[in-house]
């Protein structure tokens, strides 16, 4: 599994967009580096991340090479009403991980 | 660390290059790529970076395109583009109305000083375009704290 953070504000109010912080644990090999004995070290990437919110995806990101290692998002989502808010990743590999939040609304 | 390993660690920039450093990819044939032709609007983007970036491996990246984001006015998708990087598609984002504000922040890689190319596609077919240069001391991508 790879392992993630994610932040929401405890409360937020309806229809106001709200930000969303996503750090994401991953090293992010290019493809371009070596080992100190000249092997290349091989390209592993996490290349989509997408956020849902109550079931239905407001957000999503396909990543390349040039997102840095420990990949760092934050946008925005704006929410009618209390619902759950979940955001997924997976790498080339097919590895997954994920994360997810109360959203209460005032 | 070995001599042979320093000498490989020394050509190693060289090797790079030679796989596209010195020639950067066209902006414009991956906007028309992208767009299937359509001239987009230099207007409504934001470019948040810092000029001078000391490390290419994390440059902050914050990206704002002016929009009420409603159902039938906002921003669909917004790409990025680093056209000296080896692999010079960067990111896409897609969002919509349920994002309620086209406003995104990351962390990117850049192999050295170049302009790095923000393309926005709205919803009604309207495209919008905006670059920016930063200078990079030590370029991304390559051996030596790579991470």
């Amino acid at each position: 599994m790879i392992e993630g953070r994610l932040r929401v504000p405890g409360s937020v109010k309806a229809g106001e967009p709200f930000e969303v912080r996503v750090l994401i644990l991953h090293p992010m090999e290019n493809g371009f580096r070596h080992e100190a004995d000249g092997r290349e070290i091989p390209m592993h990437i996490v290349n989509r991340v997408a956020c849902t919110y109550g079931g239905r995806e407001v957000f999503s990101v396909d990543l390349g090479t040039g997102i840095s290692a420990n990949p760092y998002l934050v946008f925005f989502v704006r929410a009618g009403q209390a619902g759950e808010l979940k955001v997924e990743w997976v790498d080339d590999k097919g590895e997954r991980g994920s994360a997810r939040a109360l959203v209460n609304v005032a | 660390m070995k001599r042979r390993h320093f000498v490989v660690s020394l050509m190693l920039p060289f090797a790079a290059r030679a796989q596209g450093f010195s020639s950067p990819a066209d902006p414009a044939k991956w906007i028309a790529e992208i767009t299937g032709g359509s001239t987009p609007e230099k207007t409504g983007i934001e470019i948040e970076m810092p000029q001078i970036a000391e490390n290419g491996n994390a440059v902050p990246l914050h990206i704002r395109v002016a929009s009420p984001m409603t159902s039938g006015d906002h921003v669909k998708a917004i790409h990025v583009f680093a056209e000296r990087n080896p692999r010079p598609r960067v990111a896409t984002f897609h969002l919509g109305p349920d994002a309620g504000r086209a406003d995104i922040t990351t962390r990117v890689r850049l192999g050295g000083t170049q302009n790095v190319t923000v393309l926005a596609e709205l919803s009604g077919g309207r495209w919008r375009v905006a670059a920016q240069n930063v200078l990079v001391t030590t370029g991304a991508c390559l051996d030596e704290g790579s991470l």
